[in-house]
């Protein structure tokens, strides 16, 4: 890869050790040879009995996988990560007042802060939602937001995830895993748990649960079931929650009011976190062919008889075209600069910017405006010619469909491989709820390109995960 | 309790049950073969258990001999027979993971790890011995999954759910295993009983793990009769069909107290109950065991749609 080698978390470019590694460097120097090779095989199976699995969807091998782990843990230090959780909290309340406002007055479209075109013809605006007012006024209550990471103080975000984010089990799992196959390092340093997190999505959704619900409010995780790649998560959670798992076929709707179909008959539902996208929640209202939906939802939420969360419609603040314009976002609702950066981002629509991206797509990523899981995207140093000419003619064809940015170099971690210890590339998806108060769980999800040299961490294209910890003063 | 949920215990546990018991039946079909002099015999005996299992024309449309071989793909792997063993572990690990907020860890694990380690199994390597050590495998998964569902769940409506799909299902499966043979269990004046009729009782009792402890309760040599009494009538026999409908009952009382009323399968259940209870095998014989079977075997499912109805299966 072109330009200066990458920021390494772990090591000095003279070798020395950096200050959150220390203990990890001595306990990993303490193991005998084969040590290593028996905890990854030990975690593979603690993960494979769990049934902690995913679905590849298109792929042969069978409906469901693992994520691979890495044994080696992702150390950030505290003051580190008080910096970005507060770059963070400010970022989900910019883009929580940005999504009211697009659903109300349209200020910000008025003062031309943001395009009105970008945003009203956007498949993520959701006109239905226009004059809803959610429960306590939050859109994105469940919020991933993605990080990378290029020197000891050079964080980026690469985007914001509202709608529906994925992961959040793996980084349950992937700590207890930690913790049983090597209990010894968790003595020697004090780690911030990440198990509180069911309990506060728990009280985030009672939280914004609809006014006048007497008692605890009843809450239901909607999933599109068993053949979902993430359906383990939506049981794991739903469990540890102590909420219902329903399908769609569970729920119905009476007199504008969600009920689920029991062993006695109907009981009410008051919170519905769903993990169906927008487009399959509500055949009466989104999309009439959708069969895993519970019709007559939207109307309930509508009429402030039940909660939906995420809202519908929050795709609209993490579009990959609105993100250049997070940092305005920022500024004109909360009056503060952005405390994380923004990737700089080339928009093809503009002639200069087109212009230089096709002279330098080998330099370039690119990514489709609505694309994910690392599909449908380039990266410049790593592809060939011929794939470069294709994503120039793409562009040249709809240069609105895609945006261009210059390829970061990711931070690496060292990583256990087949050929030993060896440092690969990272990122880091921290965990948001919003509800009655913003509370960011001290950790994350850290993919891992497991490719030498390679930049893509998702586990559809060979990525694995990392147990990531946040160490206490 | 969603009503698919209740729904999917039901059935979770009516699958394993079914695994267990198609192993049960194979078994008997297939040690009888190897131990029969008469020319045929093999096939005869392995299309009467067929047949006991109710897929002898599923299997009659794939294979034209009834071979050990065929007959173990089918009732082992076929992913086409419902009732395959294969079949009944998917169709269990799929319903578990359906609800796998519903069931324990350890009910989860047992059940998850059997279906991996089922699904790694090369079925042309099953031949001679591997084959009976499949077959103790598969009942050992069954103890496994009921061991740990004893041991961990909360004894609420999943654990009634439950409960009652395992012995609905396992009541059905005594049921067929006695009518597969029910002609060589009719009383005869010929009461000692020739060498085949012995060695049929004993696989009938093998089938159901009774042939040693049927010693302790008659104290006598095998007869007909009391083979007959003893997987039908005997309330101390664990597979007995009087013993299965006892905890269909007493499960349905403990749904009856956690909701507060009696539903349509407390009705169909007496239906079931009143088959046995102070009934004698005089009676029985007298009515005609294979009718008396084939009566016993409809009532017991309509405890299955009666409780589908009640609860809000769907």
């Amino acid at each position: 890869m072109p330009g200066p080698s990458p920021f390494n978390e772990m090591r000095n470019a003279d070798g020395s050790v950096r200050e959150p590694y220390m203990i990890l460097e001595q306990w990993l120097k303490e193991q005998p040879a084969e040590a290593l090779g028996l905890m990854a095989s030990d975690a593979e199976d603690i993960f494979r009995r769990l049934g902690i699995t995913f679905a590849v969807y298109g792929s042969n091998e069978g409906t469901e996988k693992l994520i691979p782990f890495d044994i080696i843990p992702r150390i950030i230090s505290a003051i580190e990560w008080r910096k970005l959780s507060k770059g963070i909290e400010q970022r989900v309340r910019a883009l929580n007042a940005f999504l009211h406002d697009i659903y109300h007055r349209q200020e910000i479209l008025k003062a031309g802060r943001v395009p009105e075109k970008l945003i009203l013809n956007n498949s993520a605006f959701c006109p239905q939602m226009m004059g809803l007012d959610p429960a306590r006024g939050v859109y994105s209550h469940i919020i991933g937001v993605d990080l990378v990471r290029v020197g000891p103080e050079d964080w980026y975000v690469l985007e914001d995830n509202l709608r529906t984010p994925s992961g959040v089990s793996y980084m349950l799992e992937d700590r207890e895993a930690m913790l049983q196959i090597a209990p010894d390092l968790f003595q020697r340093t004090k780690v911030a748990p990440v198990d509180t997190y069911p309990e506060n999505l728990r009280r985030t959704l009672e939280s914004v649960a609809p006014p006048g619900v007497n008692g605890t409010p009843t809450l239901a995780v909607l999933t599109p079931g068993i053949y979902n790649s993430a359906y383990f998560e939506h049981s794991f959670l739903a469990d540890q929650m102590g909420a219902e798992l329903c399908e769609g076929q569970d729920l119905f709707v009476e007199n504008g009011k969600v009920y689920a179909r029991t062993t006695t008959g109907p009981r009410r539902i008051d919170v519905i976190y769903r993990r169906i996208d927008d487009d399959f929640l509500d055949p009466l209202t989104f999309r009439p062919d959708s069969m895993l939906g519970v019709p007559g939802v939207f109307d309930a939420y509508r009429a402030g008889n039940v909660t939906l969360v995420n809202a519908p419609g929050t795709g609209i603040a993490d579009d990959k075209a609105v993100y250049t314009y997070v940092p305005e976002i920022i500024e004109f609702y909360l009056g503060e600069k952005a405390l994380l950066k923004n990737v700089p981002t080339y928009n093809c629509t503009k002639d200069d910017d087109r212009k230089y991206v096709l002279e330098n797509i080998h330099e370039l990523v690119v990514k489709e405006v609505h694309g994910s899981g690392g599909y449908g995207m380039l990266v410049g140093p790593t592809s060939t010619k011929e794939q470069h000419e294709i994503f120039r003619q793409k562009i040249i064809a709809r240069p609105d469909n895609y945006i261009v940015q210059p390829t970061l170099a990711l931070s690496t971690c060292p990583t256990f491989v087949d050929s030993g210890i060896a440092p690969r590339h990272v990122d880091l998806r921290p965990y948001v709820l919003v509800g009655d108060q913003i509370r960011i769980t001290p950790g994350g999800l850290t993919r891992v390109a497991l490719k030498e040299g390679s930049l893509v961490v998702n586990s559809s294209q060979g990525g694995g995960t990392k147990d990531t910890w946040i160490l206490e003063d | 309790m969603l009503g698919r949920t209740a729904q999917n215990l039901f059935w979770l546990s009516r699958y394993v049950e079914r695994a267990e018991n198609m192993a049960r039946l194979f078994e008997v079909g297939y040690r009888m073969s190897l131990t029969s002099r008469r020319e045929g015999a093999t096939s005869d005996h392995l299309v009467s258990m067929l047949r006991a299992a109710e897929v002898d024309e599923d299997f009659a449309a794939k294979h034209k001999v009834a071979d050990v071989a065929n007959v173990a793909q089918f009732m082992l792997f076929d992913e086409t027979n419902p009732s395959s063993v294969r079949s009944c572990l998917l169709a269990a690990r799929t319903n578990a993971r359906s609800v796998r907020t519903a069931l324990t860890s350890d009910m989860w694990q047992s059940l998850n790890s059997a279906w991996l380690e089922f699904a790694a199994i090369d079925p042309r390597n099953i031949t001679g011995s591997r084959l009976l050590e499949l077959l103790q495998w598969v009942k050992t998964v069954s103890y496994r999954y009921r061991g740990a569902l004893l041991s961990t769940f909360l004894r609420d409506d999943g654990y009634a759910f439950s409960q009652i799909g395992n012995f609905v299902e396992r009541a059905d499966n005594t049921a067929r295993i006695l009518d597969m043979k029910y002609y060589v269990l009719l009383p005869r004046t010929d009461l000692i009983g020739g060498d085949v009729d012995i060695q049929q009782w004993t696989l009938i009792l093998r089938a159901a793990s009774a042939h040693r402890s049927y010693r302790h309760v008659y104290h006598d040599r095998y007869k007909a009769w009391n083979i007959a009494d003893y997987l039908i009538l005997r309330p101390e026999m664990p597979r007995s069909l009087l013993f299965c409908v006892g905890w269909i009952n007493r499960t349905l009382d403990m749904l009856e107290e956690i909701y507060g009323g009696k539903s349509a399968g407390h009705a169909a259940a007496a239906e079931v109950t009143a088959m046995l209870e102070g009934n004698s095998m005089d009676r029985i014989f007298a009515y005609g065991l294979h009718e008396f079977l084939t009566e016993f075997i409809a009532r017991n499912n309509n405890v299955t749609e009666a409780m589908a109805e009640s609860y809000n299966f769907y």
